[in-house]
């Protein structure tokens, strides 16, 4: 009796999802799939298509495409999605200046976007917009939980450095906003630098009690290898981008025991999570990355508002999707009032499990963070 | 500011220089023999980084992987010769920028079809791993130091080679008369070959060697052949002992304008803000002393005659 | 009429014709990717100038386009939003920094002109992405597309004939230079530095307007094209880019009048189909590009039109 009950709630809910489904929705994804960047976008649109698969919906179609990180070429890619394939949704991408260069004027055109990984502040502040959801982060977060980790553990003198840019001096203000202990000193480097033996030597030779640093990609590998081999002992922190899964091997064993900071990780402890490491793995026989869960959330948020409402009906899609009812990998997800998530950001450690580098949580930087820039935005 | 860490600051950027010689060695051989300006010359530095990697990660040797970087950046170098750099040698520098240009292209995306998308791992051995403690206080990492000694061994023997050997003769024959070298039977097609790929082996050599050190992904070739052109061109093109002091004149700047320029601004404005004008600074720096260098001499330090 | 003055003419007549029929069939996409074409082509005829006429192989010409591009992006943020100041202003800033580049640069020849272009055109770069009142990394944003005396540029079709007359207005100034006095010393001077000398005619002072007139151009293109993208970014002055523009004009044919047009409507034309294609779609591109120097000498016209009459 049970299973026929179950089998008509069931059959009862496929057959309203049908009705929600029935028209056809097109997205967009602009991505770096070439050069030394394609490692995130590859990550990203993984985790997105598996979400999707998973979902088992016909009615979505994805039209995906390589930005190669060239701001123009996303710009064209975007022109192209909008008026010829008629997409009513975009996302994908992962950098922050390709957002800014693709983001204003796509939610301008009444098309939603949903970015999977860049953040940039004045697309939270000022330059918020209705249509603009961001499912990842705001991009000062996890170096503000970086930040409020280091006053914890009891840092008082730590040497900070990232790359002369706007992330970069992003990174470093959002790390500064929590941190309330002295700092050994403050470089910025050269963008796409790849030897830091004079910043090493000045940390070295600044009596810091600790170091902070963001060094997306390769630039911080090679950071790591130089700074294990230096022979500094002083500890190491940054956020989850130098120490996740993507990076991890490249590094190697110099990465054991570092903090960083995530709102996700991949022993988070609930279903959907388990669920998302289990048949990612399965699917493409490696471990998923942040980026990934990061895609996937994206993918399953889209799918449960499309559950709830047409995207033709702009503002009943706009209130599902802000609405945020999908079962998260990260456990729990809300959007504040600047379409930004409000979320746990948890500290994790660099640990090798069964060979593989991996990481592990080990404690709670901040319970529902919002960031800095929701107040400046009037929505 | 100590003394120790000035010097150190000092041995940083003489590394620094030995390592873009390995690069700038090959480029300004096989511009000086065969006239050739080769962009593709990071590519090969990526080859080798990549082939070191594979290896070393297939039988845990990175001794072995640094032979099969020379070879395979030797054998990808032949290869490409043969195939098209051959046909560019009677052409202008137009052409060889635009082919060497698709080249680029061409290897990155081939390198990212074999290894797929994510940075590869590469770790020193074990005999060179730590730091040790030099006089005066200084503790520096035993890599590194490898590195200045492999360099400066590097710049000694290819002197040799170029200096007392058979194939150096023809070498330097070759850059100075062509048709005299080939009116003296001396098979020019495979002199040039040869050539071509020692240049591309050099690359690959230093590309296993700074991919220990660095990030072993696609596009790791194309920062680093920049500076290897800056270098050349400061020192004039086609000569060793002038890409040996352009490439340490390189390495030694722009580790002390990094190191310098955000300290001497700190005299003068609050951190933050001496900070980021430093570093914007200090990465224009060595374009500016090679700008200043041709306007004076419009033919680098050492142009050969 | 040669034959080469037809295919420029039928050239000239597709490109305008390409979005009267893309807006016919309800595509406006192709509006802009036509648009694109026009503002590319016209940074190439401008480094067809010097790379064309003056043999001189500028490996930097990225930096005017850029300063073009920032031009555009830094006086909208004031305000001071009209398209024919802005060309101005890009136009006279890219002049007078050719000008001091050149003078440094035209001292050397040969591979070092290449390598000194694309030293002082990094510099910029990195003056451009670390200086924190240019915006770094993310550029700047133009919130509106610029203004135009009397026509409304945020339609796409009027914004691509605001460019496709630009193009041709650089093309008439292309080919009477050509015909000129001025022009023949040019080409002199690439052909034979010594004759020119012997004849009494100093080439230093040539190439140096010919590049700055060539920077000069290049720069109203980086204009357009922050206008047509709606934001500047620092990899407008990237040697990427720079690359991008040699490409441009040797795949339509060096020195031609109309190579820069053929080639940025190929260029374009792969970049979008290619990347439509797939995902390696750089590999493609390398390997046709390397097909067009190995087997296409002189480009696409030389391949339908002939060897170039002078050259």
């Amino acid at each position: 009796m049970k299973k026929i009950l179950a089998a008509a709630l069931f059959g009862c809910a496929m057959m309203a999802a049908n009705a929600a489904f029935a028209d056809p929705v097109k997205i967009g994804m602009i991505t770096t799939l070439s050069g030394g960047g394609a490692g995130l976008g590859v990550d990203v649109r993984d985790g997105f298509m598996l979400a999707l698969k998973q979902s088992g919906n016909k009615d979505v179609t994805v039209i995906i495409k390589d930005d190669a990180q060239k701001p123009e070429l996303a710009v064209q890619i975007a022109d192209e999605m909008i008026q010829s394939d008629k997409v009513q949704i975009l996302t994908g991408i992962i950098w922050s200046n390709l957002a800014m260069a693709v983001v204003p004027n796509a939610v301008g055109q009444d098309i939603f976007y949903l970015s999977p990984n860049a953040g940039p502040s004045a697309l939270a502040g000022a330059k918020c917009n209705k249509n603009y959801f961001n499912v990842a982060w705001q991009n000062d977060n996890l170096h503000e939980a970086m930040g409020s980790y280091a006053s914890e553990a009891g840092y008082k003198k730590t040497f900070i450095l990232a790359p002369n840019y706007p992330a970069g001096t992003d990174a470093l203000t959002g790390f500064k906003r929590f941190y309330k202990g002295e700092l050994a000193g403050e470089l910025f480097t050269k963008i796409g630098q790849t030897d830091y033996a004079a910043e090493i030597a000045q940390i070295r030779a600044s009596g810091a009690d600790s170091v902070f640093f963001f060094l997306p990609g390769g630039m911080g590998i090679a950071f790591m290898k130089q700074y294990a081999q230096s022979g500094i002992k002083i500890p190491v922190m940054g956020p989850g981008f130098s120490f996740d899964q993507d990076v991890l091997g490249a590094i190697g064993d110099a990465a054991i025991g570092v903090k960083n900071s995530s709102q996700w990780s991949k022993d988070l402890d609930n279903a959907a999570n388990k669920k998302f490491v289990e048949s990612f793995q399965a699917e493409y026989g490696r471990l998923p990355s942040l980026y990934a869960s990061q895609g996937f959330d994206t993918a399953n948020l889209i799918l449960s508002a499309l559950a709830k409402a047409k995207v033709t009906d702009a503002d009943a899609f706009r209130a599902a999707l802000k609405a945020a009812d999908f079962a998260t990998v990260r456990g729990k997800f809300k959007f504040g009032n600047n379409n930004h998530p409000i979320q746990d950001i948890y500290v994790r450690e660099v640990v090798k499990d069964a060979g593989t580098l991996t990481n592990k949580i080990i404690g709670v930087a901040f319970k529902d963070h919002q960031d800095a820039y929701a107040s400046q935005c009037k929505m | 500011m100590t003394f120790a860490l000035f010097a150190e600051q000092l041995l940083n950027g003489l590394q620094f220089g030995v390592t873009l010689f390995l690069m700038a060695a090959g480029l300004t051989l096989i511009f000086g023999v065969m006239g050739l300006i080769n962009l593709a010359h990071g590519s090969l530095y990526m080859v080798g980084a990549f082939a070191c990697a594979a290896v070393a990660a297939w039988t845990g040797s990175f001794w072995l992987g640094l032979v099969a970087s020379l070879a395979a950046a030797a054998g990808a170098g032949a290869l490409v010769e043969l195939l098209v750099i051959r046909r560019l040698y009677d052409r202008d520098h137009l052409d060889q920028v635009l082919a060497t240009f698709a080249l680029i292209l061409i290897f990155s995306e081939a390198m990212r079809w074999l290894f797929g998308p994510f940075p590869l791992y590469l770790d020193m051995p074990a005999l060179l791993q730590g730091a040790i403690i030099l006089p005066g206080g200084i503790e520096y990492p035993l890599y590194r130091l490898a590195i200045i000694v492999i360099g400066i061994a590097v710049a000694i023997g290819l002197h040799l080679l170029i200096a007392r050997t058979r194939i150096g003769m023809r070498i330097r024959a070759g850059s100075s008369d062509r048709e005299m070298i080939a009116a003296l039977g001396v098979d020019i097609g495979k002199l040039y070959t040869i050539v071509f790929a020692l240049g591309a082996a050099l690359a690959g050599f230093a590309g296993a060697l700074v991919g220990v050190n660095q990030s072993v992904q696609v596009g790791m070739g194309e920062p680093v052949l920049i500076l290897a052109f800056v270098v050349i061109v400061i020192g004039g093109i086609g000569s060793l002992r002038g890409a040996l002091i352009g490439a340490l004149l390189v390495g030694v700047i722009d580790t002390m304008g990094r190191f310098l320029l955000p300290q001497a601004f700190m005299l003068v404005m609050e951190p933050s803000a001496a900070a980021t004008t430093g570093a914007s600074l200090a990465s224009m720096l060595i374009y500016v002393v090679m700008a200043l260098i041709l306007a004076f001499r419009p033919r680098g330090l050492f142009a050969p005659a | 009429m040669t034959r080469e003055f037809w295919i420029n003419g039928v050239l000239a007549l597709l490109l305008l014709a390409a979005p009267f029929i893309a807006l016919a069939f309800g595509e406006s996409f192709y509006v802009t990717l036509a648009t694109r074409v026009a503002i590319l082509a016209l940074a190439a005829v401008g480094l067809n100038l010097a790379l064309g006429l003056g043999g001189l192989v500028s490996f930097g010409h990225a930096a005017f386009f850029g300063i073009g591009g920032y031009a555009a992006g830094l006086l909208a943020a004031e305000g001071l939003a009209s398209m024919p100041l802005i060309w101005l202003v890009g136009a006279v800033v890219a002049g007078l920094v050719a000008l001091a580049t050149g003078a440094v640069s035209l001292r050397t020849s040969g591979v070092y002109f290449i390598m000194i272009t694309l030293a002082f055109a990094q510099m910029i770069y990195y003056f451009v992405i670390s200086w924190p009142t240019l915006g770094g990394e993310d550029g700047l944003s133009l919130a509106l597309r610029n203004e135009f005396p009397f026509v409304n540029t945020l339609k796409p079709l009027n914004f691509f004939l605001i460019a496709y007359g630009l193009l041709l207005l650089a093309l008439f100034v292309f080919a009477r230079l050509r015909a000129s006095r001025f022009g023949a010393a040019l080409e002199g001077a690439r052909q034979n530095e010594t004759r020119l000398a012997s004849l009494g005619i100093e080439v230093f002072p040539v190439r140096l307007w010919a590049f700055v007139l060539s920077a000069m151009i290049t720069s109203v293109a980086g204009a357009l094209y922050a206008d047509l993208n709606r934001f500047v970014s620092p990899s407008m002055l990237s040697w990427h880019m720079s690359g991008e523009l040699i490409v441009i004009v040797l795949l339509g044919g060096v020195g031609r009048l109309f190579g820069p047009v053929a080639g940025a409507a190929v260029f374009v034309l792969l970049e979008f189909a290619l990347g439509g294609l797939t995902e390696r779609w750089q590999l493609f591109l390398g390997l046709i590009l390397l097909g067009t120097v190995l087997f296409a000498r002189g480009g696409l016209l030389a391949l339908f039109a002939g060897k170039a009459r002078h050259g």
